[in-house]
């Protein structure tokens, strides 16, 4: 009989588990998805596709571009340089460089947004130089820009880091061995072995790049059509009860979000494989 | 070209894994750095090699042909360096992991794309991998990715090689085949190299030269000849074969071997084959002991034993010995050794 009932549960405790991970993640995930695209087209397809006539929704769009097409590479280069020197050089400091990195995910946008308000405003020196010279770094694309850079700074470097590490720097003291510099090491040893890692990090880098609110809505100031981008231009719509406009921009974050999980996912396995050709 | 070591010191931390080493290895030969693990044989090779940076003194040099390399780049040593686990470039086939070397180098010695796939074939004929030029390093077995590191080495026209551990992931068959291999291929090229190995055998086998190391210093060197049978002291002795230890006294120019020392007595060292195993002690130079396990798969008869303080003894003879006496497991037997060594100063084995 006891025999029985173990049995039982063994085929109960694993379907209930399933079930209520399903319940959750359909719940918070699956349905709210959903309706970003029913709200989107609640007045039909024209509606939708009146939203994206409009020029401040262009304008959102282009300055997410232009701000993640500046932050996305900004970072690739320097967490590159970061994780390469931490992982293949010796030296004093470097776990303070590995919690400086970390250092993004630790604090609030919002407080990172509003140490740039803070740094660059006009009660500081170089706020009183800037406003002089009539160089706008907040409320203005530069300050979202620089929000945006601090913000993503670890998605790079943090994938890097333990790939690198696990790697190690025998394959390039034999390539210094050959007679290599340091920069054909980089491009013939060191970027073939971390290319799929680093593009790992870089997607998430973007899509954090594209969707971050906190950080850059404090140093943007929210001016129409200037320093609006699409997460922000989305808050301003539905405050103006313009729904159906907010849900159609929502949208384009939506599906950058499953273009990215797609991706992630190839890549994901890309970087599996790789390192089993490592242990091999 | 000859290589010098003058007094080289190197710590990590507080471990001193050099000290003040010298060493001077001819031309075109090949060296076998001997060693435990931890005596500072890597250490040194990559020292030689520049890949390691040693402790300044104001007369620790390291001189290629009687030429200071120290501040030297690597690129410059001109070093043909094997690593332990090969360490070959995972993203690039056979064909590129050789030609590396050639495609980096700059300046006049610069060789044009159809040169490089010339040289880099002819290596490939040489270590014997022809038609696998367009394999990856995972798609090869240890014997022939170990090949591929030696001929990408061998690509910068090296003045020396230098090899670390260069068998050490192998497995037994292949690795007696590739050290032949090795050695005939050092004989053809002739060019001096030096290799670390953790494996007497190996050593004795394929160097010309054997230096022997312990906790960072150089214990012995010479031929394998010597080393095996002209040992400095016990810790070379004991390292190169096995060996008993023995206690006992010499009296009137008589060996007197003691169960159980007492006062001061002396350390006698016997190779197992220096040992005669004898029915009775006519002589009364022999000690009695028991036979424990006698094992005879193999080119000669191994024998375990023990004496009365139930001490392990080893003693390896000839079939053609062996079959004399046909000694059972748990016989009394008389252990009579023939050749003795002691050593003056008392180290710890």
């Amino acid at each position: 009989m006891k025999n029985k009932t173990t049995r039982w549960s063994d085929r109960v405790i694993p379907i209930l588990m399933i079930t209520l991970t399903l319940l959750f993640v359909s719940l918070f995930l699956i349905i709210p998805l959903i309706s970003i695209f029913t709200e989107a087209f609640r007045q039909g397809t024209r509606a939708y596709l009146e939203s994206f006539k409009d020029e401040y929704a262009w304008s959102a769009i282009r300055l997410t571009l232009i701000t993640a097409g500046i932050a996305v590479p900004m970072n690739v280069v320097f967490g590159v340089m970061a994780a390469w020197c931490i992982t293949k050089f010796q030296f004093r400091g470097k776990n303070i460089l590995i919690t400086l990195i970390d250092l993004p995910f630790a604090i609030s946008p919002v407080i990172a947004g509003l140490i740039f308000v803070l740094a660059f405003g006009q009660r500081t020196a170089l706020g009183a130089w800037l406003i002089d010279h009539d160089i706008k770094i907040i409320f203005a694309a530069p300050g979202i820009v620089l929000a945006t850079v601090f913000v993503t700074f670890p998605f790079v470097a943090r994938e890097l880091i333990p790939l690198m590490q696990e790697q190690g720097t025998l394959e390039e003291e034999a390539a210094v061995s050959l007679g290599a510099g340091g920069w054909s090491i980089f491009w013939r040893v060191t970027l073939p072995n971390i290319k799929w890692g680093l593009l790992y990090g870089l997607i998430l880098c973007n899509a954090r790049a594209m969707g971050e609110f906190g950080a850059v809505s404090v140093v943007s100031g929210h001016i129409r059509g200037e320093t609006n981008t699409v997460p922000l231009y989305i808050e301003t719509l539905y405050a103006g009860y313009s729904t159906v406009a907010a849900f159609s921009m929502a949208t384009l974050l939506a599906g950058l979000a499953i273009i990215t999980l797609i991706a992630k996912s190839i890549v994901e396995w890309k970087v599996k494989r790789g390192r089993r050709n490592t242990e091999t | 070209m000859s290589i010098e070591v003058k007094n080289i010191t190197k710590r990590f931390g507080n471990f001193l894994a050099i000290d003040h080493v010298s060493l001077k290895i001819p031309d075109c030969e090949l060296v076998a750095l001997l060693g435990p693990s931890g005596s500072g044989k890597t250490t040194l090779l990559r020292i030689i090699a520049g890949l390691e940076d040693f402790e300044p003194g104001h007369d620790s040099d390291i001189l290629f042909k009687d030429k200071s390399v120290v501040g030297n780049r690597i690129a410059e040593r001109r070093i043909g360096f094997v690593f332990q686990h090969y360490a070959l470039f995972r993203h690039q086939t056979v064909f590129e992991n050789i030609a590396f070397g050639l495609r980096v180098r700059r300046g006049p010695g610069r060789l044009s794309r159809a040169q490089i796939k010339d040289r880099v074939m002819e290596l490939i004929h040489l270590v014997q991998l022809d038609n696998m030029q367009k394999r990856y390093p995972d798609q090869l077995s240890g014997g022939q990715r170990q090949r591929v590191a030696l001929a990408r080495a061998l690509a910068i026209e090296p003045k020396f090689l230098l090899l670390d551990e260069p068998f050490g992931a192998l497995d037994a068959r292949v690795r007696q085949n590739l050290r032949r291999w090795l050695r005939r291929l050092h004989d053809e090229i002739k060019l001096t190299s030096i290799f670390v190995t953790h494996d007497q055998e190996e050593a004795l086998e394929l160097a010309d030269r054997v230096i022997v190391m312990n906790k960072g210093r150089i214990e012995q060197e010479g031929s394998a000849n010597d080393v095996f049978h002209r040992p400095k002291n016990a810790f070379v002795m004991d390292f190169l074969g096995s060996v008993n230890l023995f206690h006992g006294r010499v009296v009137a120019g008589r060996t007197v071997f003691e169960e159980s020392p007492e006062g001061k007595t002396t350390e006698f060292f016997v190779r197992p084959h220096e040992i005669e195993l004898l029915p009775d002690n006519p002589d009364g130079n022999g000690f009695p002991a028991t036979i424990r396990r006698v094992q005879l798969a193999g080119s000669i008869a191994k024998i375990e034993l023990t004496d009365h303080g139930n001490k392990e003894i080893f003693v390896e003879m000839s079939h053609e010995k062996y079959s004399l006496y046909h000694f059972d497991v748990n016989a009394r037997v008389f252990v009579v050794p023939k050749k003795t060594v002691i050593f003056a100063e008392d180290y710890s084995i």
